[in-house]
């Protein structure tokens, strides 16, 4: 094995990930100021406008990048708890002094820019996820006991989220169940979540409609989708007997009927709450996703222009600068969780994929990265920094192309803010930095 | 445990996949999102050319456009603004402003579509507001042009536009919503040469805010300019028939014999043609309409009127022509047959225009109706005659809409023997029946055009040309080649020596006309009474001057105000008098009829 960079404080790099990164923040920022761009302010570092400021967040970023290159990794895993206690205390304090934008208190007002604990929170969450699996032994998470203490370290600060309330962040922490998985959480959790996510939408759709039921009259629809349910739990219980031994016709009994009466209440809570619980914006971002009627004539006006602007782009693009829909600001507020939708048009087909290619590139190389730590710990940071991005990702982008409900979160190293560029560099530099002790390191 | 790292990576291979089929399937195989956001980004910006001027015969501007602006917003692009400095500038009330904004968003409006604020300003009124708009993100001004008529005359004659209407629309596909085009007169029968060619621009918003050309402009269509008109109009000689006709109801219609080009063409009451202009239009529009002296009723073309005594002239050329009689033959004036006035028995034909002489007329007529070409059957015999009067009657004009380029020329009517078998029975009519038109009365209809169309041709002795207000299409051009065509009448020309000098008698010492003459211009003239039971006659007046080498031919017909030789006449003697004198001598003439009101009888 070549160690030819280990006469230095910091061992070996991996030189592909800083590339990356590297490629991310000047891809994003030329992006921003393209989607921002004012004719009245052109320069690059002009504080008026958002590229002066991201100017500003990426030189902090940087000096954050090798500061924590030069961090001893031992020290993340011995702080690993004070640095959660630390997030955490600011997640309570937000909710306390926050300022509160668009409806949530999520940010601390420091003059003209704003912290967004949240993003923060996660690199808390990862280190004492990753220290808590370690000291149970990687690939363990079998028992109740030990699911129960990492929900809970998730738990806490994703409830101080939902306070806020800012549900965006909140699902973002679902990143941490691929993690649990990977180290040992049952495979039925991603089947059944995955089933749940398809049941909830029908439960939606059918919801949306009425029935007009024999004997009971008009309905809302999901009493139709219940009924159905119910009768196929019935024809399965008589029928299955022919099939089933004797010996297990007991159980099977028991699985059917739980099953029906689980997915009937599911079924009946999801339509309950979307109609009754959430609030309407939010409603209306479920139905525009699911191509349901919506009542306010512009309720789906920035999924309709990203849609647009996204498939003005062709496969060349239109060139930097010169996307017509990115120019003259269609898309609201580009530069923050649409941003992608500024690529897709200036960049076209052939952006899209490089970013995209991008993106798998970082998550899957993480992963790599990950598994070849000797340490339980730093491998599963690693997934947790890999899952985080896949997460965001996976619901930033589908958003922007219709494939996800409206939901605001940005998109790693593009979208426009201080918080987190420096939360999601911090994040990826801890596990680089992890990653070149991995030949000292053996826990 | 290991497996697992391969389950991960497995979906976000399959989550990046899908993405980018959806990416796919967006920009590259979809038109219909690019499709979306050309519409949105690029516009098709209509160039509207500007439309052509229309000129007097003298050169005289008397329809032009004139720009105006119509203040639009565009909702998407509007940024918080002092709306207390805005209502300042545009005058509008804070609570107008925000009425405003919010029909802008509100469907079927959209935010990122233009509405109007404040449509058709002034220069003067967008003056003040221009310097100002920078300040306001998302307003902008957009030009347009109106029409306006700095003579403030010849209303019905030169005509306006107005924004297309569906059913316009339905006609002539070419046009578009908030288009515009010719409703009336000159700006109507023009309308293809008027208006140009309307032109393409496809622009599209850079970064730096500014509208660019797509594709270099390779894709635009250029305007072509409406084609200047010149009219045959003798704009001063217009406003002074309009003057002269002021607290009338009435028309003058003066024609050049020698090209049949309309030098005036007066329908009594007027109004100022800058009142159909921007937005006060509807308002007034309706006004007009609703008027009981029907101002947009244009008399001098579509008023249907008996022609009385003038009519004497065409029934003397007609029984020339046909060999009835000829210029000695005698009737007397037996006025148990048909009432007559003033003291003459025996006239001959030329005393018997001068006298107009009701019983002559009436001989003259029965000889041409009763020509004994069925001696066998009086009836048929009259269907005979009838029909060959009528068809030298209708060589004069009359019973035609006369080709002439003014919209909604009514005919008139000759009676036909057909006519008449319908209102009496075939076969159940002859000469005592219909005599009454042998005196211009009964069922004969004629328009005041045509009568001034008569004046024309007995000034040319046998011919004349359609009668039309357009001189030349454009400033060099020539005027429809259909105007350049003679129409004969089919008279020989020693026929109207006799009418000529019998009319220029009716102006002369003892004529029914003598109050219309001028001391140095000979003219020549024939008075009508049209009768209009239980109101006040109509008097009627044609006429042509000077006798030798003729300028100018006319028709007078006020309504209800009496005698012919004491209204019609003077004023054609006016009109005459200011056209080839460009002055007026006869003040204590002119004093009189102006101040006449017959509005009200």
């Amino acid at each position: 094995m070549s160690r030819s960079r280990n006469n230095s404080a910091v061992g070996p790099i991996d030189w592909p990930i800083i590339g990356v990164w590297i490629f991310f923040v000047i891809f994003g920022w030329m992006t921003i100021y393209s989607a921002a761009y004012d004719a009245a302010h052109p320069m690059p570092f002009d504080f008026a406008k958002e590229y002066g400021k991201q100017m500003m967040w990426i030189a902090i970023s940087v000096l954050l990048a090798i500061l924590t290159l030069y961090i001893e990794g031992d020290f993340f895993a011995k702080f690993a708890w004070v640095i959660y206690g630390f997030f955490l205390m600011l997640l309570v304090l937000v909710l306390i002094i926050g300022k509160e934008v668009n409806g949530a208190k999520a940010w601390f007002g420091i003059g003209s820019f704003g912290i967004q604990p949240s993003e923060f929170s996660k690199i808390g969450v990862g280190l004492v996820l990753a220290k808590y699996i370690a000291s149970i032994g990687g690939g363990q998470l079998k028992n109740m006991q030990s699911r129960m203490v990492s929900v809970a370290i998730i738990g806490m600060p994703a409830g101080l989220i939902l306070l806020q309330p800012d549900v965006g962040s909140l699902l973002t922490f679902v990143a941490f169940v691929f993690v649990m998985y990977r180290e040992g959480l049952s495979g039925n959790v991603l089947i059944v979540g995955f089933a749940a996510i398809l049941f909830g939408v029908l439960s939606i759709v059918t919801g949306a409609g009425t029935a007009d039921i024999p004997f009971w009259g008009e309905q809302s629809g999901v009493w139709m989708l219940i009924i159905v349910l119910v009768i196929l739990a019935l024809l399965v219980l008589v029928y299955a007997r022919n099939f089933i031994p004797p010996r297990n016709r007991r159980k099977m009994y028991l699985i059917v009927i739980i099953g029906t009466i689980a997915a009937s209440s599911f079924s009946y809570s999801v339509s309950y709450i979307v109609d009754n619980i959430l609030e309407k914006h939010h409603k209306e971002r479920i139905y525009v996703m699911l191509s349901l009627p919506v009542e306010r004539k512009d309720a789906d006006y920035n999924a309709e222009m990203a849609k647009i602007t996204v498939g003005m782009g062709g496969v060349m693009g239109k060139g930097w600068l010169d996307g017509p829909m990115t120019q003259n600001n269609y898309v609201p507020e580009q530069w923050t969780d649409f941003i992608f939708s500024a690529v897709a048009e200036e960049w076209g087909f052939v952006g899209s994929l490089i970013l995209i290619g991008a993106y798998v590139f970082l998550i899957i190389r993480l992963m790599f990265i990950a598994d070849r730590q000797r340490s339980v710990f730093s491998r599963v940071y690693g997934y947790c920094v890999a899952c985080i991005f896949f997460m965001h990702f996976l619901i930033n982008i589908g958003m922007v192309i219709g494939l996800a409900p409206i939901i605001g979160i940005p998109l790693p190293f593009f979208s426009y803010g201080g918080s987190s560029l420096m939360a999601f560099t911090l994040l990826l530099f801890i596990m680089v930095r992890l990653d070149s002790e991995r030949w000292s390191v053996l826990k | 445990m290991e497996g697992r790292r391969y389950t991960l990576i497995v979906i976000v291979m399959t989550i990046a996949v899908i993405y980018l089929l959806r990416i796919f399937g967006l920009q590259v195989v979809s038109q219909y999102w690019k499709d979306r956001g050309t519409a949105l980004t690029e516009k098709e910006v209509v160039v509207y050319p500007s439309r052509g001027v229309i000129y007097d015969r003298n050169l005289k501007v008397l329809v032009t456009s004139q720009t105006v602006y119509d203040l639009m917003v565009l909702p998407k692009d509007v940024l918080p603004f002092d709306t207390t400095s805005f209502c300042n500038i545009t005058s509008l009330t804070v609570e107008e402003l925000r009425n405003i904004l919010k029909k802008a968003v509100t469907y079927p409006n959209v935010r990122y579509k233009p509405s109007a604020v404040i449509k058709q300003m002034k220069p003067e009124e967008y003056a003040p507001i221009a310097g100002e708009l920078y300040r306001f993100k998302g307003f902008y001004a957009q030009a347009r042009t109106l029409r306006v008529y700095p003579e403030k005359a010849g209303a019905l004659l030169l005509g306006d536009v107005g924004e297309v209407t569906k059913s316009l629309m339905e006609k002539f596909p070419e046009y578009k919503k908030g288009d515009y085009i010719g409703l009336s007169g000159i700006e109507k029968s023009y309308e293809n040469e008027l208006r140009g060619q309307r032109g393409i621009k496809y622009v599209f918003r850079d970064n730096l805010g500014v509208e660019r050309q797509v594709a270099n402009g390779s894709l635009d269509v250029k305007a072509i300019e409406g084609t200047h008109v010149v009219s045959s109009i003798d704009i001063d000689l217009q406003k002074y028939g309009e003057k002269l006709m002021q607290n009338k109801r009435g028309c003058i219609v003066a024609i050049e014999p020698k090209t049949g080009e309309i030098l005036a063409l007066v329908s009594s009451p007027t109004f100022d043609p800058n009142l159909l202009l921007g937005r006060a239009r509807g308002t007034n529009f309706l006004a007009l309409s609703r008027d009981k002296q029907k101002p947009l009723f244009n008399r001098a073309t579509q008023a249907q009127y008996r022609p009385g005594s003038i009519f004497k002239i065409a029934q003397s050329l007609t029984a020339l022509q046909l060999g009835a009689i000829t210029k000695d033959t005698r009737i007397p004036c037996n006025r148990a047959l048909i009432g007559c006035h003033g003291s003459h028995s025996m006239d001959d034909l030329e005393m018997a225009i001068v006298h107009s002489c009701n019983p002559y007329f009436r001989g003259v007529m029965q000889r041409v109706v009763e020509g004994g070409r069925n001696p066998k059957n009086r009836f048929k015999d009259a269907q005979i005659g009838l029909g060959l009067w009528r068809t030298q009657i209708m060589k004069f004009g009359f019973g035609t809409n006369l080709s002439t380029d003014i919209p909604g020329v009514k005919k008139g009517l000759v009676p036909s023997p057909e006519y008449y078998d319908r209102a009496y029975g075939k076969e159940s009519w002859n000469f005592s029946t219909i005599y009454s038109i042998s005196i211009g009365e009964g069922e004969m209809l004629v328009t005041p055009i045509q009568m001034c169309n008569l004046a024309c041709i007995v000034a040319n002795r046998g011919y004349y040309y359609s009668p039309h207000t357009v001189k030349k299409v454009g400033l060099n051009g020539a005027p429809r080649p259909e105007f350049a065509q003679k129409n004969d009448v089919g008279v020989n020309q020693e026929y109207f020596d006799v009418v000529i000098s019998a009319m220029e008698k009716v102006v002369g010492p003892g004529g029914t006309a003598n109050g219309a003459k001028l001391q140095d211009i000979v003219i020549c003239g024939k008075t009508g009474t049209v009768q209009n039971e239980p109101r006040k006659d109509h008097s009627v007046f044609v006429c042509f001057a000077p006798k030798e080498n003729p300028k100018i031919a006319l028709a007078v017909y006020v309504e209800n105000c009496g005698f012919g030789g004491t209204w019609a006449a003077p004023i054609a003697s006016l009109m005459i008098e200011q056209y080839l004198n460009d002055a007026i001598k006869n003040v204590e003439r002119e004093t009189h009829i102006l101040e006449q009101n017959f509005l009200n009888q």
